[in-house]
């Protein structure tokens, strides 16, 4: 609720009607990301299903969304209407930022999408396939710089697998970090750096318009009309998938948790949820409650593991 | 040809009277949610869409765009009448500004404000429908060197706003460089300097600092001196408007601006203060009044103010060629159009052209009502400066906090509003220039970050700085900035450039 007291005085004066619960979700990174997209769908589905009248999204950036989780955990403790997006990334940030603030310290209450990655290069460059990218990073692992999100984000952790993958040594990569895929995006479009490493969503429109060209994708299986192989396919024994969550403040009530996970169950059962995955090309991986919550341990020690394996946590 | 039939069209929906009188409404709400200090464009934008949600998809982008509008111009008004920077690209509005609304010049202040920010705001716009495919594909040029260079030029120029001694100047931006290294290392997610306090991890907010030094800095310095105050402000001196001395020293002003203010607002990481910064910079050393500056010189408002406009139709060439939002208001812009089935990237050009020539004459339509809403109301707004000072000045102090705690309800966020208000006051007490603090706020991390992004993509090689052309003409340009008044001084012309450096503050 970071404009409640304006948005009191704007929405009385408008004589707008009251609404039940107006959320405030938080995006802890900049515009354009993939975090960004989460909270700005979320935003526009719960208004276009009647969830909550007014949702504002505040865009709070930087260090893996760790700066955004700690102003949330102590400026929103106790408040049931405020909301911040989440997930892998920010698991990574946390431990190699040795962050105060960890995830036990919010309210996990969904999982709620997956995203691949994809491994792109300007369409101008001399690098044709995915082999050709990891010829060169055998070559010299400087000469290779990679453009993503957050150190210690999925990107940064992609990266060093890819590496690791590769036989090369994952502490040597040459990894510039951006506080979001959209400021990464204008990096690589201008081919400031070798490649970019980030959510397939966030390269989507310049890839149909053939100004990226996509290497490779991070699932299991190709992504269904996209012409690209998997790291698999491509010789590259990597699997990565970055899934994002919601979590609400800390110190809430039991009636309270249980208020807002209906909120958000309803949400994720929504038709017009179910069309942003979609068009947004994210896959479904709604998971809530002590299922959610145990997964998340299990993750968080995975993480940690990958984290030191690649030298980015000692 | 198609692309002025699209303008044509679009500029025919948006006349018709009811979508004019949203233009009207959308203006009004974005100018005086803005005019409150603390509370930009981009919270001004998130606050009202909501509004515009209820309304045909015609009638809310026209609305909408009022809103965009009206909120960057918004902030101008409280520069000049209070010194109170309502957003960071209003900071150096607030230079000269305010100086001529003390000496009864504000109505000249706001018309050329207005008039120039309307002039701006038109060949922006006009920029974004016609060159904005070009435009953006200099703006991805643009690389950390670049952006490294443009740093360092844009330090060099606005040294020009440091007042009268060079090293209480730097002594004032290396106070900003400290400040700026607050918070979270963006590159390596280290905490510096935050002494284990998690409000700290953000950093210190722009309109934070800039609120507290400017307008509690002034109000703490207003109250300290008494009834000795020695400048009796006098509301009205001539007329309220412009005249032809005005205008001729305007004109150039508003065009400069926008020249240097659109492309930097296009670029992924320009911002509208910079833009701002090189254009006072720039109108201070073209200016064939230099002993004006630092007392009420209109070009330093008029070149600003335009800057400041047309960055913000620079803005949108990035978010609607890339579908990139470069700034916060762009982000929540974003957001705004996909409610109208809008979907920003590459293709929009090709795939959406009604929709995006509609977005762009209401855009000149809201322009156009901002300048009908505003020139009439300049007599109204000149007369706040004839309320009696203790009342003044009690009300900026309750506006700026009000203003504070609306954009961030914390305790430190006010306690830092008053310690940079103390840290205001002494600084105008030593004689301390405080401008430059706000631009080292602005431009430190900025410069840091960029020049480490360079030096990591090329593995710690220091002269790829100079090796792009953009950037060693930016550095070139630097250098000369530097180094030629030092010839002029050596060959004793100082005066003249002692008196181009005339006080600031």
């Amino acid at each position: 609720m970071k404009h409640f007291f304006l948005a009191t005085i704007l929405a009385g004066a408008m004589a707008l009607p009251a609404f039940a619960a107006d959320y405030t979700i938080i995006a802890p990174a900049n515009p354009g990301g993939g975090w960004d997209q989460t909270a700005r769908s979320l935003q526009t589905v719960m208004q276009q299903e009647g969830i909550s009248g007014n949702v504002q999204v505040q865009n709070v950036p930087g260090a893996g969304g760790t700066i955004g989780l700690a102003q949330f955990a102590s400026q929103q403790k106790g408040n049931p209407n405020a909301l911040i997006v989440g997930g892998y990334v920010m698991v990574g940030a946390i431990l190699t930022n040795k962050s105060p603030v960890t995830l036990k310290d919010v309210t996990p209450i969904a999982r709620l999408t997956g995203e691949y990655e994809a491994v792109v290069v300007p369409a101008a460059s001399e690098i044709k396939t995915m082999g050709d990218l990891v010829e060169a990073l055998k070559k010299d692992p400087g000469a290779v710089s990679w453009a993503g999100g957050s150190a210690g984000g999925t990107d940064h952790i992609a990266v060093g697998l890819i590496a690791k993958a590769a036989g090369v040594d994952p502490t040597k990569i040459n990894y510039i970090a951006y506080s979001g895929g959209g400021e990464a995006l204008a990096a690589i479009l201008g081919s400031q750096v070798t490649a970019g490493v980030s959510g397939y969503g966030e390269f989507e429109s310049q890839i149909k318009a053939g100004t990226l060209r996509l290497l490779a994708v991070s699932g299991p299986e190709r992504i269904a009309g996209v012409d690209a192989p998997t790291l698999k396919e491509a010789g590259v024994d990597v699997v990565v998938e970055n899934w994002r969550m919601v979590a609400a403040a800390p110190g809430l009530t039991d009636e309270q948790k249980a208020a807002v996970s209906a909120d958000i169950e309803k949400l994720a059962k929504s038709a017009g949820w179910q069309e942003v995955l979609k068009t947004k090309g994210w896959q479904d991986s709604y998971l809530a409650g002590d299922a959610f919550n145990a997964q998340l341990e299990k993750d968080v020690a995975a993480t940690e593991g990958v984290l030191k394996d690649i030298g980015l946590v000692k | 040809m198609a692309t002025f039939d699209f303008l044509l069209q679009g500029l025919l929906v948006a006349a018709q009277p009811m979508n004019l009188l949203y233009a009207l409404i959308g203006v009004t709400l974005g100018t005086a949610v803005g005019v409150l200090p603390g509370i930009g464009p981009a919270l001004t934008v998130a606050l009202l869409l909501p509004v515009t949600y209820r309304l045909d998809p015609g009638g809310s982008l026209i609305m909408f765009a009022g809103i965009y509008y009206g909120g960057m111009y918004g902030g101008s008004t409280t520069s000049i009448l209070l010194n109170t920077p309502g957003e960071s690209a209003s900071i150096v509005t607030a230079l000269e500004g305010n100086k001529m609304a003390r000496a009864g010049r504000g109505g000249p202040a706001l018309a050329t404000a207005a008039i120039g920010s309307f002039v701006a705001g038109l060949i922006a716009t006009l920029g974004l429908a016609f060159i904005a495919p070009y435009i953006v594909k200099l703006a991805l040029v643009f690389g950390p060197r670049e952006y490294f260079a443009l740093m360092v030029l844009a330090f060099v120029t606005v040294s020009s706003a440091f007042g009268d001694s060079t090293l209480r100047g730097l002594t004032s931006l290396f106070v900003g460089l400290a400040l700026a290294v607050v918070g979270i290392d963006q590159l390596t997610g280290q905490a510096r300097l935050s002494f284990g306090v998690p409000e700290l991890l953000d950093g210190i907010e722009v309109t934070t600092l800039a609120v507290a030094m400017f307008a509690i800095g002034e109000t703490l310095f207003i109250a300290a001196q008494g009834d000795k105050g020695p400048d009796k402000v006098e509301a009205v001196r001539g007329s309220v408007w412009m005249s032809a001395a005005d205008w001729a020293r305007s004109w150039k002003a508003w065009l400069r601006g926008t020249v240097i203010g659109f492309p930097i607002g296009a670029m992924p990481a320009g911002g509208a203060e910079i833009g701002t910064f090189l254009s006072y910079a720039t109108e201070k050393r073209l200016t064939k009044h230099p002993e004006e500056f630092g007392n009420g010189a209109i070009e330093g408002v008029a070149g600003p103010e335009a800057a400041n406009n047309a960055s913000a139709a620079g803005t949108l060439v990035p978010l609607l060629t890339l579908g990139l939002p470069t700034t916060a208001t762009a982000a929540i812009m974003l957001a705004g159009f996909q409610q109208y089935g809008l979907q920003p990237g590459p293709l929009l050009f090709a795939t959406n052209p009604q929709l995006v020539w509609g977005l762009i004459a209401s855009l000149l339509i809201a322009n156009f009502m901002l300048l009908v809403l505003n020139l009439p109301l300049i007599g109204l707004w000149v007369k706040l400066l004839t309320i009696p000072k203790p009342w003044l000045y009690a009300g900026i102090l309750l506006f700026a906090t009000l203003g504070t705690i609306g954009a961030n309800p914390s305790v430190y966020e006010l306690g830092m509003l008053l310690a940079f208000g103390l840290l205001g006051y002494a600084m105008r007490v030593f004689g301390y220039p405080i401008a430059p603090v706000v631009v080292g706020l602005i431009l430190g991390p900025l410069a840091e970050q960029q020049l480490r992004r360079a030096l990591s993509i090329s593995q710690g090689d220091i002269t790829v700085l100079f090796t792009s052309p953009i950037a060693a003409v930016l550095l070139v340009i630097a250098a000369a900035a530097l180094i030629v008044p030092l010839i002029l001084r050596a060959r004793g012309r100082g005066e003249v450039l002692a008196q181009l450096a005339a006080s600031e503050d």
